[in-house]
């Protein structure tokens, strides 16, 4: 089978990859060894978050959030977005010269939406927190959508675009032979000029295929749901020096992260939950929201996710063939760039340039 | 929405050694202390004992053994309550569940 | 509690009553963990605390299990009732919550026995007020001396309608019908293994003298009934069904369906311990070896919760789980494990004679767990029509995992009990495959609520 882009991974980065390219009339063949989403990219927290980003995504991010707020007229699906906002809570005056510190930093870079708010704004938004908090940090337009979703949209939109996707289909090998890739796997041999790789948690496993060894490690982030509640929460919280995030979704049930690991096994795809971790999360969540003591979890998961070191993805060309691309590590913050990223590649492959400043993610700096 | 009195169960000739009494939908309820508060609203006839959080259609206990989650009610106050699962106490306040009910006290 | 126990069993029905005491006479530091108030499980629910002439309207089976309760009283094994297991993991981990106050504590062995649950077979009308399962019935009855007031209808097929409705009899309740949605095919598909079934000939003969009696009462029993419809606007009114050709309606305000029985596997995946859907009985069973080894090291799963055998196998099965844990942990070598499951053994292959016949006898059709009606409710709690999943399979979603993702279906409350199978055969039906490649819904813990507060008390400390 044969193709202009072969894309290996068919998660948020792969589809939104494909998807821009198909726009420009690239044909693409996504390969991924289970099914759509069946990993980081379908049970993320689904954060929609440009707040407390590293400077070098910052960029990225809002030209991402900008992507989003108009999501449908790119999927012709609202992946069900909502925008009420996301606040980082100061409990105390140290908390607030951090998050003070913070919006200045932002602001120096020239970017406007981090924005601090005293006690008042903070409770009329959060009635109800605990009542001692100080203050906050917020960005206004962020929010969150469904990520299984936003996939779902992203592979229909491709689709009907006349991308074609391969699930349970596994990369056994691959190699570059004249001038097309050649990649061999159980149904065939797929062949193409230029390769993507957005293997998510496998990616490094793809990246030494290309002769390319990258630090990254896979690891999964627990998160727990639960039962149905009346509204009473709005915007996304996080803390100024807790972590947590939290968020009430449009169906009344709460979702709680804060990058607490599960024990994976990699091999098996199965991770056993951290009750130790989860008990501190559920702590940190009741220190804020004393109302919640009741309130009881339904489930817990952890989807497998790529971590770099220095928490930033890789997306750049690769470092041996000027006809590969990298699109991965996104450390349990991918979700919200996804539709930039795919666009960034899709200009690395079709213009050989992009505007946005990707330096900082070149694979070169491992 | 409906309450008609729904006389679909009624206690066989026990004696039953000690009484409690609970409060469903209001009213004061005689019943055998022991048992579960599925069952004693059963045998009240109350019919329906929610609605649900997505549509507000009616229901009621369907499987008696705690794995329908049908049965839900607000037992003293807190909602999510599997009558099922509970045991009647002397001045228990059983109530049904609109949707997701309140936040749990 | 002890934060160890050698041995942990959880569930006190015939399985897990049963391997407690074997356990605790080859001196194993056992403790049993169960749900419910008192001991005996579903099928001697309130033995313990039942009325002598309510417990006669039982029958002799459940009698039996008197002895059992009392033989494990007398054992003084570590007994925790009102004790919910919410999570179990590879390193035998064990969270639970025990009169509502959490604990996490480890073993060297642990027993599932958690038994089994009705079928959850959707039709149209399924769920509304007034429609039930007969095992619903039973337990009001059993636990609490409850019965139908003003007449019921039975429906459905298998050997528990048959009971029940002999049950009822004989406590005065007004049977309205019985309609046996056994499809007549059935009778020859089961022909082949009634020879060997006449091994296990009390079985039989029971189920002849209960139909005996129903007719003798004059309670009309429709067979080979199907299109079964409940009805009403707002609570049960009227149930249709479609009978020797024509479509009859029946008034009711209260329905009892009982579609035969199912383990209860929702700990045993979310633990993590492999499945596979077993065909000819209809639905996902553990592996397991001989002795009721789970393809986790250290699980044991005994009873009804590793494959429907009843009571009296489970008793077996639950012996011969204990007598493994025994000699894995060093009580006894094999010899004098071989030796002490020799009866049990026995016994066990006897009870499972019956076991082919009723299968086949009552094996549902495809068609009715394929939930054939678009409106009919699948997911009782997020409220999904089988139509909505049949749309997500032709948009190419393949797997009970992509639907629940997409539908919402297995997210409520009831995480999937209710509807993990059907889903199962909808998606298979719709998708052109068989359900063992649309695989289950992946089992999570908690697989019981815990309160974020209950969590936070687990490892109480320094929030960070």
């Amino acid at each position: 089978m044969k193709t202009d882009v072969l894309i290996i991974g068919g998660g948020l980065m792969g589809f939104s990859t494909a998807l821009q390219l198909a726009k420009r009339g690239t044909r693409c063949i996504i390969l991924d060894k289970d099914s759509p989403g069946r990993h980081a990219s379908g049970v993320n927290a689904g954060g929609l978050r440009q707040l407390n980003r590293d400077p070098a995504e910052i960029p990225l991010s809002v030209a991402a959030a900008e992507m989003w707020h108009d999501i449908e007229s790119l999927l012709d699906d609202n992946c069900d977005a909502q925008f009420p906002g996301l606040i980082r809570v100061a409990e105390n005056a140290e908390d607030m010269q951090l998050l003070e510190a913070r919006a200045a930093l932002v602001r120096s870079l020239g970017f406007e939406h981090e924005e601090i708010i005293g006690q008042q704004e903070l409770y009329r938004l959060l009635p109800a927190l605990v009542p001692h908090c100080t203050g906050g940090l917020i960005s206004r337009k962020d929010g969150y959508a469904r990520p299984f979703h936003a996939l779902e949209a992203f592979r229909r939109k491709s689709a009907a675009l006349g991308v074609e996707h391969y699930a349970s289909t596994r990369v056994e090998a691959l190699e570059r032979k004249g001038c097309e890739w050649q990649v061999k796997t159980a149904k065939g041999l797929f062949r193409a000029p230029i390769l993507v790789n957005c293997a998510g948690a496998w990616a490094g496993q793809v990246a030494s295929m290309l002769g390319e060894d990258v630090p990254l490690k896979a690891d999964a982030p627990m998160l727990m749901i639960t039962e149905r509640l009346p509204r009473f929460i709005e915007p996304v919280v996080g803390a100024a020096s807790r972590k947590l995030s939290f968020k009430q979704m449009q169906n009344g049930t709460v979702l709680i992260g804060g990058a607490h690991m599960a024990e994976l096994d990699f091999r098996q795809q199965t991770s056993d939950m951290d009750w130790a971790k989860l008990a501190v999360s559920a702590r940190t969540v009741l220190a804020l929201f004393p109302l919640l003591e009741n309130v009881r979890i339904v489930r817990t998961w952890a989807g497998i996710e790529a971590f770099m070191p220095d928490k930033l993805p890789v997306i750049s060309r690769s470092s041996t063939s000027s006809d590969a691309y990298h699109a991965f590590g996104f450390s349990a913050h991918g979700f919200q760039l996804s539709p930039i990223v795919g666009k960034i590649i899709s200009q690395l492959i079709l213009d050989s340039d992009t505007e946005l400043p990707i330096r900082p993610f070149n694979i070169e700096r491992f | 929405m409906q309450s008609a009195k729904k006389d679909m169960f009624k206690r066989l000739d026990d004696t039953p050694e000690k009484l409690v009494t609970v409060t469903i939908e209001g009213q004061p309820v005689v019943v055998p202390a022991g048992e579960t508060v599925a069952a004693a609203v059963l045998a009240s006839g109350i019919g329906y004992t929610r609605n649900t959080a997505v549509s507000g259609t009616l229901r009621a206990p369907f499987c008696l053994m705690g794995v329908c989650y049908e049965c839900l009610m607000v037992i003293d106050g807190q909602p999510n309550r599997r009558a099922c699962r509970h045991y009647v106490e002397e001045g228990m306040i059983i109530e049904r569940q609109h949707g997701p009910g309140d936040l749990p006290t | 509690m002890k934060d160890h126990y050698s041995l942990l069993v959880i569930g006190a029905g015939p399985a897990g009553l049963a391997a407690a005491v074997v356990a605790a006479e080859q001196g194993l530091d056992v403790a049993l963990l169960d749900e419910q108030a008192a001991p005996g499980g579903q099928i001697y629910r309130a033995m313990e605390s039942i009325p002598a002439e309510r417990a006669e309207l039982l029958g002799a089976e459940y009698q039996r299990g008197r002895e059992l309760v009392s033989s494990f009283r007398d054992s003084g094994v570590d007994y925790f009732p009102n004790t919910q297991v919410w999570s179990l993991n590879h390193k035998l981990e064990t969270g639970l919550l025990h009169d509502k106050k959490p604990a996490m504590i480890t073993a060297d062995k642990v027993l599932l026995a958690s038994g089994a649950m009705e079928r959850p077979v959707p039709f149209p009308g399924w769920t509304l007020p007034g429609v039930m399962n007969a095992g619903a019935g039973q337990i009001l009855m059993k636990a609490h001396g409850i019965v139908p007031a003003d007449g019921v209808v039975l429906a459905g097929s298998g050997p528990l309608l048959l009971l029940l409705a002999w049950q009822y009899l004989h406590a005065g309740v007004k049977i309205k019908a019985i309609l046996d949605l056994t499809p007549m095919r059935n009778h020859l598909r089961a022909l082949p293994r009634l020879p060997r079934a006449l091994l296990a000939g009390h079985y039989l003969l029971k189920g002849m003298a209960y139909k005996r009696d129903l007719k003798r009462a004059g309670i009309s029993t429709l067979h080979n009934v199907s299109g079964l419809h409940a009805k009403g606007k707002e609570q049960l009114e009227s149930i249709s069904f479609t009978h020797r050709g024509r479509q009859q309606a029946l008034e009711t305000d209260l329905l009892l369906v009982h579609f035969g029985v199912i383990p209860r596997s929702h700990l045993s995946r979310a633990a993590g311990c492999a499945h596979n859907w077993d065909n000819s009985q209809q639905y996902w069973r553990p592996q397991q070896d001989d002795w009721g080894q789970s393809s986790i090291d250290g699980i044991l799963i005994a009873g009804d919760g590793a494959g429907i055998g009843g009571a009296r196998t489970a008793e077996h099965a639950g012996r011969l789980a204990a007598l493994q844990a025994a000699h894995d942990l060093g009580r006894i070598d094999q010899q004098e494990r071989d030796g002490l499951a020799r009866m049990d053994r026995k016994w066990m292959r006897e009870e499972l004679y019956i076991r082919p016949f009723l299968e086949a006898f009552f094996h549902i059709p495809g068609k009715l767990l394929g939930v054939p009606n678009d409106d009919t409710i699948v997911c009782r709690c997020e409220e999904v029509t089988a139509g909505e999943i049949r749309k997500a399979v032709a948009d190419g979603h393949r797997d009970s995992n992509q639907v629940k993702f997409l539908t919402r279906c297995g997210m409520g409350p009831c995480q999937g009990r209710q509807c993990a199978d059907a889903v199962a055969h909808v998606v298979a039906a719709a998708g052109g495959q068989t359900i063992d490649k649309g695989g289950q819904y992946r089992g999570r813990p908690p697989v019981t609520p815990l309160t974020l507060g209950q969590l936070a008390r687990l490892y109480p400390g320094e929030t960070e």
